[in-house]
């Protein structure tokens, strides 16, 4: 869901990009390292602790054998992210570590992590205790958004509505979906659309009026107009917002979007290569 | 000599594409969507082929040094596209129809002005081709539903759709493997497998293949 902060971890703690990583939404949780493990905490903030010492994220920290990591309710953000050295060691499925709720399958066991659950971690070169310099925490900026092909259609009253007004992303929001509440966005034209392709990001408005955007397991294809997308930079930062929290919208070019992405990229490019770390 | 179809291509975000013809879908149409589908699969920096019904998606690599070029090389595949072959596969799923396990009959029913049992005739009675799969691993959209049955997708999608769901959403119809948000109007529900993550062919239907619906009975 935060993209950027996986790859930061893994990138922190010198992992390939795909290393696999867990993703805990709104913890607390509690871990304990059975061996000694590097490992680099990211995305939210929630005060963690290791063996009662409070440890920043966005750093790489060394735990000893016995070591109990502690996660509080997150003070800032929705998902944080636990990336160790070597990565989780799950087996690959359709060329893939991560879990498919779905489907059950991929991941540990197919499912969420119950308490008891027991990861092993794959070897790794030890790599130096690093830190990230610089990185300015996630602010209210406007999650930026691209017109979709129906975004036309909709009323101008609509259109605006959707740039101008605050959006609740309400408790039926997940991995597939957020939901958000809001005014009504009225489309001009009625007709049912064919099924098409869709991707993480889309903005989807159904006639009900109320816009969902499609998230990390969203489906391949879908129906409902297709008002908007958020650009894929920003995405991370949406997944951020927890439920209860509000956003807004703010429109954006493919140009300002790819240069947005490029920028992002050069920055982890260059994290990778040790240049923003100490 | 035949009208041109007429057709769109608007970007979907910065680096995905869609190509959509206008009109009713038609299954001529489709083996050409196929075959664009496969020329794509062929392009380098290509990270989606999304067939649609009577459409087709295209997400490219962030790192396409020529995306901006996709809508015009989406137009110049369908031009150059010939319809492609059908598979001559077919298959029967078994559905109890209506009660619990088709809460939607009897809206269909309503809409189409027709009994919920001539309802239920008409989708036996039809011979479907799989246009595409989406949606979900092993979802197959299903061409060929008798215009009669066509019914609206619902105002809002329900949150569960219980596994095996056969649905009709527009002039569509299929069935859901999965539990999972869906907006189909659901008219019955089959006990069939549609995808096994652990068979070398996770998905038991396959674009192109003929499948047919059989009343199981034992419904309401």
């Amino acid at each position: 869901m935060d993209r950027e902060a996986l790859m930061i971890g893994n990138a922190l703690l010198g992992n390939a990009e795909d290393a696999a990583a867990l993703e805990l939404c709104l913890p607390p949780a509690t871990l304990r390292f059975e061996r000694e493990c590097l490992f680099a905490l990211g995305g939210a903030d929630c005060r963690a602790r290791l063996d009662g010492l409070a440890i920043d994220t966005n750093r790489t920290t060394m735990a000893k054998a016995g070591a109990t990591l502690e996660l509080a309710a997150a003070s800032r953000g929705a998902r944080a992210y636990l990336c160790v050295a070597g990565g989780i060691d799950v087996p690959v499925v359709m060329d893939s570590r991560s879990t498919d709720l779905q489907t059950a399958t991929g991941g540990f066991l197919g499912r969420m992590l119950r308490r008891g659950d027991v990861l092993q971690i794959r070897p790794a070169p030890m790599p130096a205790l690093r830190a990230v310099r610089g990185l300015s925490p996630s602010t209210a900026a406007p999650i930026r958004i691209l017109a979709g092909p129906e975004f036309e259609q909709f009323e101008p009253g609509s259109r605006a509505a959707l740039l101008e007004s605050p959006w609740k992303v309400t408790a039926q929001s997940n991995r597939m979906g957020y939901r958000l509440a809001g005014p009504t966005l009225l489309r001009s034209a009625t007709d049912e659309l064919k099924s098409h392709a869709v991707f993480p990001g889309l903005v989807q408005v159904p006639p009900g009026g109320a816009p969902i955007v499609l998230m990390a397991d969203a489906h391949a294809t879908g129906g409902y107009p297709r008002m908007a997308s958020v650009i894929a930079t920003d995405l991370g930062r949406l997944a951020q917002i927890p439920p209860g929290g509000s956003i807004q919208f703010a429109l954006c070019t493919r140009a300002a979007a790819t240069a947005a992405w490029q920028q992002q990229q050069a920055w982890l490019q260059a994290l990778r290569s040790g240049l923003h770390a100490n | 000599m035949p009208e041109p179809d007429s057709f769109h291509i608007s970007w979907v975000n910065e680096r995905a594409a869609t190509f959509d013809l206008h009109g009713p879908a038609t299954l001529e149409r489709q083996r050409r969507i196929w075959t664009m589908a496969a020329h794509f699969r062929t392009r380098p920096h290509v990270r989606e082929v999304v067939p649609g019904m009577n459409n087709l998606g295209i997400e490219l690599d962030p790192a396409s040094p020529d995306s901006d070029r996709l809508p015009d090389e989406l137009r110049a595949a369908w031009l150059d596209s010939v319809a492609a072959e059908q598979s001559s596969r077919e298959v029967d799923i078994p559905v109890e129809y209506g009660g619990d396990a088709g809460p939607d009959l009897d809206e269909v029913a309503r809409h189409s002005g027709l009994s919920p049992s001539e309802v239920v005739r008409l989708h036996v009675a039809g011979r479907y081709t799989v246009y595409f799969l989406g949606f979900l691993p092993g979802f197959a959209y299903l061409g060929g539903l008798d215009p009669r049955l066509a019914t609206p997708r619902r105002r809002e999608p329900r949150l569960a759709v219980p596994a095996g769901s056969v649905g009709i959403g527009g002039e569509q119809t299929g069935v859901y493997p999965w539990v999972s948000p869906g907006g189909w109007q659901l008219i019955g529900r089959t006990t069939l497998r549609l995808f096994d993550a652990s068979s070398p062919s996770p998905a038991l239907l396959a674009t192109g293949d003929t499948v047919r619906f059989v009343d199981a009975g034992g419904g309401s």
